[in-house]
């Protein structure tokens, strides 16, 4: 019966292609995974982090463990949702938690210092060169919420490849 | 011996492909998630006591380009605690000027940020407590109100009766 023997082919031709879609599948369920609730590359690039990261962009390793059970404090660098547009991420350093009362200058607008209290649920995010940062003297404090991950590890330029100590 | 550790190891292997499927297509597609509290009644949970909680579908399609529009109902991690996740009306947009229904105050809603109403305005923490809420802590809209099974039906954006002072 060629006719049978034809449905047969098709059928083993049917399940492989099923069977390789279930791989892929598979394989973009697990780097969502790692990269979403583990560990992530990022570029972070431009002025305001100096000198603590290039100004021509530096691949970082971002960890999103901390960020979900609590345990990102004073120092840390993060990688964080910008509250003024939600596709962008900046890293930054945290300077203060919630119920911290910070003093900041921002030589762009004013010569004075000024001082502030982090709300509940709130950190305040600086660059580490507060002469070119756009961060939490402009926005305000940030919700904990924005906090993507912490970056700890740095991996290009090859000179400088380690740990990031706070 | 050797037949038990291998079920063992098959069944393993299966609940973690299970758990990352899970993971990634309630992280990118959509979610089903119980509505707790008095706050957007009678929309969802419209009797108070009751043991049955509205549980709602929730797409998050639109966190890829976060275009929201007026009376669209969102979940989102609160700013204040963001382990807590909140459910309100979105009432104004980035950018928009509007009028607060309750003190009659002019605001502007700065841009990245949304301004979230419950309907229940008489037992909600929303924005009228906090503030504008960044889109970045918007974590996916409500379309579908899924169970109980008397209540199965898609959700409108509008709000169901716009008290002028309430």
């Amino acid at each position: 019966m060629p006719f049978m023997n034809y449905i047969a082919q098709w059928k083993s031709v049917a399940k492989e292609a099923l069977d390789r879609s279930a791989i892929i599948a598979k394989f973009l369920c697990y780097l969502h995974f790692t990269g979403n609730y583990l560990c992530s590359p990022t570029h972070a690039y431009g002025p305001s982090m100096l000198p603590t990261l290039n100004i021509a962009g530096d691949v970082v390793l971002v960890e999103h463990v901390s960020p979900r059970i609590g345990k990102v404090g004073h120092g840390d660098l993060v990688l964080v949702k910008s509250p003024l547009n939600p596709n962008r991420n900046l890293t930054k350093r945290v300077v203060a938690m919630e119920g911290d009362t910070v003093t900041y200058f921002d030589p762009l607008n004013s010569e004075d210092s000024r001082i502030a209290v982090v709300p509940k649920g709130h950190v305040w995010i600086q660059g580490d060169n507060v002469y070119a940062s756009r961060d939490s003297r402009h926005f305000g404090p940030v919700p904990y919420g924005l906090i993507r991950g912490k970056v700890f590890f740095r991996v290009w330029p090859p000179s400088s490849f380690g740990r990031l100590d706070n | 011996m050797m037949g038990t550790r291998n079920l063992v190891w098959n069944v393993t292997k299966k609940l973690a492909t299970i758990g990352l499927i899970t993971f990634t297509v309630s992280d990118r597609y959509a979610t089903v998630v119980p509505v707790r509290g008095a706050s957007m009644s009678p929309t969802f949970n419209p009797k108070t006591n009751s043991f049955t909680d509205d549980y709602v579908f929730v797409e998050k399609l639109c966190l890829d380009k976060f275009k929201f529009s007026h009376g669209d109902i969102v979940i989102f991690s609160s700013p204040s605690n963001f382990k807590e996740t909140h459910i309100k009306r979105i009432i104004a947009l980035p950018g928009e000027w509007f009028v607060n229904r309750h003190n009659q105050d002019v605001l502007k809603v700065p841009e990245g940020h949304c301004w979230v109403e419950g309907d229940n305005a008489a037992s909600s923490t929303d924005s009228k407590s906090y503030g504008p809420v960044p889109l970045g802590l918007v974590r996916g809209r409500v379309t579908h109100v899924v169970w109980p099974p008397q209540r199965i039906g898609a959700v409108k954006n509008t709000t169901p009766e716009r008290l002028p002072s309430s």
